[in-house]
């Protein structure tokens, strides 16, 4: 009787563990196994062949594993017992060997996929037996993560957009990437691997897109309460295609100039897609050194400052011998951040509930069941600029 | 002075509106915890059990009480954390295209922040640590951990944390910035509400407690072996529980300090970890996760131990390649100081540094494939005795393989520039978690519940208890492994792309199904306690054990051994039993034993005060939790009323006793 269960228990664990292996083969619709664009294939091809490597040690176990618990359980009076068999050496060698090896063969595979893979590097390849041509320029994206949206700049055509992403196809592209407050990693599954947006910092992703469509876009990395909708369309389009785009964004008529773009990066959530025909050619640097708002110094500057300011003796290893002496160094940015136990009274805040429903007008005026109750940010959401009614949820 | 800013200088920002009477799920829970707990206090009152707790309980510091009450805290945390998992689970089932579920977002990233802390923090860690400062000192034959009343402390400090917790699920909110509480999500400007305050003083008191028991337990297995037991002729679980004690020696004060420097971001305005003046988020994440991926270790090694003890004992063998799996525990133990970086190569760190942590991360599955190979070899011509505990493993090392290789899968840094953040992370982590740690908990429990209480659990309730979580796990986590490769992220409130519902859906049927498994486990417990004369053990060793835990009786008693055993072989009960032992009878001496205090107590309630005081500004409160401390602290060293003598007659009626009993089954 107890046999028996055992058998079917066998049975249904191994039944069960195949799952994952038969979906990941299977898996062809989803957008990291079919991908659109060179670099996100070559990662697929990464996943597959390491998963498959890593099966010549994980199947036989798995087999085993089935194999021994059915023959040597205790009703099975077949089975030699020998409760002394605890070494052996030649069974050491293998256990210890045998996943070295496939390991060994991984790391090597590791080793120059990262390096032929890394999102700093230019793609040299626009497909598996296509080079790069030499005479085609890369075009070059720069994108930030807003809360909780999307900016990407396209300085050479001097457009921008928010929320949507069109690239040429076949055609090497360059993103620069930074944030204003929020870490957010900007990842397109079918174009390329993600990479983190962060303030204050600039990364880059380089890829390429080989399929015309429409794909989905997103931040792949948790960054407050609007983050599940902070998602872009990303559209692959033929040459003709992405000039005609461009030249649509040129007839938006509006400029993202410093005034909007700090209107701009106020939190909002759910907002549809932006053009601009213009944009201030200094703005992505300025993001990057936190210094868009007026007064702001940026960071290459206070290092400047702070440089001049110090001893002027780069050998000197006193500690503080490189710091400004004095109070002499740049105004910090903007207001410097107070602690808790620095205010008091009123600056204390009350700790609000914030599910409590904020709505402007007298109490119960909110309907109490209405959507607009659960979605946190709906009521904070601050206008932005000419585009009506981002605050419909 | 107005009347508001005394009401301030009260209360701090604590008003009406921080409690979320708006929130008809949390008030709900709340009665029903206020009910239950009411019903709870008024049970013990009523029986009289206040004076019985505190005294034998409380302010106990026998390691075996400690362990158990760990484990209890461990179980009754879990019921919360598991909670928020199916409110997540629901969310996600239902939140598609124009349906935005039940949950605001702001509630939802609350629900994800505590399912995961409390997971890790105060069901995972407790358990582990119960386990360990149960069994640990039975196996090596000691009388107790080296500092009792340490062990005490540290068991109470957790509780605290985990009582902070709890509050904030009705007073004020807890984070919303992930599990590891990320920078800026949870920088003052971003998170200026109560959330990260809670989750920062929470675990800085627990974690302090944590510390505190490592350092215990690296000492005990150090200094307080039985005589005969070199370190290679400890127990494995005595290895691991070695090595996990070390690890978390050495990687808590990282945590510790760097939620001290986020503490002083948000309290002080300092810019260690802000977007302006020279913070950087980015050194938070290195800090977090130099604690964050030892700890991994710090829970599977015991995990591994226990699964070692569990599959010698049922095979009824030696285990296979003792020598390996220590030095296999050893390797890993230093090597998973190498492989932080892995949480974060999407970062942009140079592809020379990414190859190194992906190496570096691979390395590991070496050492650890050698275990599931010598567990594999010790089953080889054994004699298998499908008992509950054995289930888990065989469960374990067929769930546990796949999520190792998907682990190693994530590794390699290519791939991972596809799947970081994706719900193929998220799938991989439960099922090394789930199917490693959370697996041999269970086999522990149901492995050495019957040398804690003196009968074994029932089998029937354990069978539905063990299929439940095997079959759930399967069910919620395979959908979610394929959701990942369709490119669905973590965190994820609401999607637009309705083909992927059924995935989550399906994968919420697999929580209701965990959901049956734990039930059965709370029923398997109630059930057990009820037939306990028909599960009766008198012999101190249902199953046929091979340690020195076997050798005592069941409960042991409070002085675990009568006689200092002293060891020959590894598997000293094994060894023992081969070689005709014979229980002494006569001849006891006195035995020298730690005095119970309840300053482990009173030191945690004023670490709650203190934490709940800075968390609302009260800083009356927290300044009158802070001296509490300090003077308790102080008082405490002037009690030199720390020990006593149990006798050799009060030994003597104990052991005659289990003599009596173990002739009666005989």
């Amino acid at each position: 009787m107890r046999d028996q269960q055992l058998g079917g228990t066998a049975r249904r664990a191994l039944t069960l563990a195949a799952i994952p292996f038969a979906t990941l083969l299977s898996g062809c619709q989803s957008a990291v196994l079919n991908p659109a664009g060179d670099i996100a294939l070559q990662q697929r091809d990464i996943i597959l062949i390491s998963t498959a490597l890593m099966l010549i040690i994980i199947v036989p176990v798995m087999a085993l594993t089935v194999l021994f618990a059915w023959r040597y359980r205790k009703g099975n009076k077949d089975a030699t017992y020998d409760p002394n068999f605890d070494h052996s050496t030649a069974l050491e060698l293998v256990i210890w060997s045998a996943p070295l090896l496939i390991i060994i063969a991984l790391g090597a595979l590791t080793w120059w996929s990262t390096h032929l893979l890394d999102p700093f590097r230019p793609v040299n390849r626009i497909a598996a037996n296509k080079a790069v041509d030499p005479k085609v320029k890369p075009i070059r994206v720069q994108v930030v993560s807003l809360d909780w949206k999307w900016l990407f700049i396209y300085p050479e055509q001097g457009i921008a957009t928010v929320n949507e992403l069109a690239l040429p196809v076949n055609v090497p592209v360059r993103f620069d990437l930074t944030s204003t407050n929020m870490m957010n990693t900007f990842y397109a599954p079918t174009l390329a691997g993600m990479i983190y947006a962060m303030p204050g910092m600039q990364s880059q992703l380089h890829a390429v897109l080989n399929r015309p469509g429409e794909y989905e876009g997103m931040s792949a990395n948790y960054s407050g309460a609007g983050f599940s909708d902070m998602r872009f369309k990303l559209r692959g389009l033929g040459q003709a295609g992405f000039d005609q785009w461009v030249a649509q964004n040129k007839a938006a008529g509006r400029t993202l100039d410093t005034r909007t773009f700090v209107a701009l990066e106020k939190p909002s959530e759910k907002v549809p897609v932006m053009r601009f025909a213009g944009v201030d050619a200094d703005l992505f640097r300025r993001v990057v050194e936190r210094c868009v708002e007026p007064g702001k110094p940026c960071m290459s500057d206070v290092m400047r400052h702070d440089q001049a300011q110090g001893g002027g003796e780069p050998n000197d290893v006193r500690a503080g011998a490189g710091m400004p002496s004095g109070h002499e160094s740049m105004p910090p940015h903007g207001q410097k951040p107070e602690g808790a136990i620095f205010k008091d009274g009123e600056e204390k805040g009350s700790g609000p509930n914030i599910t409590k429903p904020r709505g402007p007008g007298a109490p119960g005026s909110t309907q109490p069941a209405s959507q607009k109750n659960r979605d946190m940010s709906y009521l904070i959401i601050p206008p932005v600029p000419g585009v009506a009614g981002t605050g419909a949820a | 002075m107005s009347e508001q800013s005394i009401l301030k200088a009260i209360f701090g920002r604590l008003t009406f509106e921080s409690f979320p009477i708006h929130e008809p799920i949390l008030l709900i829970t709340f009665s029903v915890v206020v009910l239950g707990g009411l019903g709870v206090v008024a049970a013990l009152t009523k029986f009289r059990l206040w004076g019985y707790l505190w005294k034998e309980w409380f302010t106990s510091v026998d390691h075996k009480k400690i362990g158990i009450m760990y484990v209890i805290l461990g179980i009754v945390m879990l019921l919360r954390g598991f909670a928020d998992a199916v409110m997540m689970r629901l969310q996600q089932a239902l939140s598609f295209g124009a349906s935005e579920g039940y949950l605001p977002a702001h509630h939802y990233d609350q629900v994800f922040t505590a399912h995961g802390t409390i997971m890790i923090f105060f069901v995972a860690i407790p358990l582990v640590v119960g386990i360990i400062n149960f069994v640990m000192p039975l196996q090596i034959g000691a009388r107790d951990v080296a500092f009792p009343y340490l062990n005490n402390l540290s068991f109470w400090l957790t509780v605290a944390g985990a009582v902070l917790v709890m509050i904030s699920l009705f007073v004020g909110e807890f984070s919303r910035a992930g599990w590891l509480n990320y920078v800026p999500v949870s920088n003052l400007q971003n998170s200026p509400d109560t959330g990260p305050d809670y989750y920062l003083w929470a675990l800085q008191i627990a974690g302090v407690g944590t510390t505190l028991s490592a350092i215990n337990m690296v000492t005990t297995i150090i200094k307080m072996r039985a005589p005969g037991m070199t370190m290679m002729k400890m127990p494995v679980f005595c290895w691991t529980a070695f090595c996990s004690n070390i690890l978390a020696v050495a990687i808590f004060p990282v945590l510790t300090a760097a939620f001290a420097c986020l503490m002083l971001d948000r309290y002080v305005g300092t810019n260690f970890f802000t977007n302006d003046l020279g913070g950087n988020p980015m050194m938070y994440w290195n800090l977090v996760w130099i604690w964050g991926h030892p700890e991994v270790y710090v829970l599977v090694l015991p995990a591994f131990g226990i699964y070692s003890e569990v599959t010698s004992t049922f095979t009824g063998k030696r285990l296979f390649g003792y020598s390996s799996m220590v030095y296999a525990t050893v390797v890993i133990t230093i090597l998973s100081w190498l492989v932080w970086l892995h949480h974060f190569f999407t970062m942009g760190s140079g592809a020379s540094v990414n190859s190194f942590f992906g190496i570096a991360t691979m390395v590991i599955s070496i050492p650890t494939g050698a275990k599931i190979f010598n567990w594999l070899f010790t089953m080889y011509r054994g004699e298998i005795r499908f008992e509950l505990p054995m289930r888990w493993v065989v469960a374990f090392m067929l769930t546990f393989v796949v999520g190792g290789m998907t682990g190693v899968l994530l590794a390699v840094p290519p791939a991972d520039f596809v799947l970081h953040n994706s719900l193929f992370l998220v799938a991989h982590f439960h099922n090394v978690i789930i199917g490693g740690v959370v697996f041999a908990l269970f086999a522990g429990i149901d492995y050495w519940w019957p040398k804690a209480f003196g009968f074994k659990l029932d089998p029937f309730w354990g069978k539905i208890h063990f299929w439940g979580w095997v079959i759930g796990y399967w069910v919620a986590w395979t959908p979610m492994y394929v959701a990942g490769l369709m490119g669905v992220t973590r965190r994820v409130r609401h999607l637009d792309d309705a083909t992927l519902q059924p995935l989550f859906v399906i994968a919420a049927v697999g929580a209701l199904i965990i959901a049956v498994g734990i039930a059965a486990f709370v029923i398997q417990i109630v059930v057990s306690i009820i037939k306990r004369d028909q599960l009766r053990d008198t012999t101190g060793d249902p199953w046929q054990g091979r340690t020195l835990e076997w050798s005592t009786s069941s409960p042991p008693p409070a002085y675990n051994f009568a006689f200092t055993p002293v060891i020959h072989d590894l598997d000293a009960w094994y060894d023992m039993k081969n070689r005709g032992y014979e229980r002494p009878v006569t001849g006891y001496l006195p035995i020298h034993m730690p005095r119970n205090t309840g300053a482990g107590v009173i030191l945690s309630a004023f670490a709650l005060m203190l934490g709940f005081g800075m968390v609302w500004y009260m800083w009356w409160l927290a300044g009158l939790g802070f001296v509490g401390l300090i003077a308790t602290a102080i008082g405490h060293t002037f009690n030199y009323d720390r020990d006593y003598y149990i006798q050799p007659d009060e030994v003597a009626r104990v052991e005659d006793e289990r003599t009596r009993l173990l002739g009666a089954g005989a």
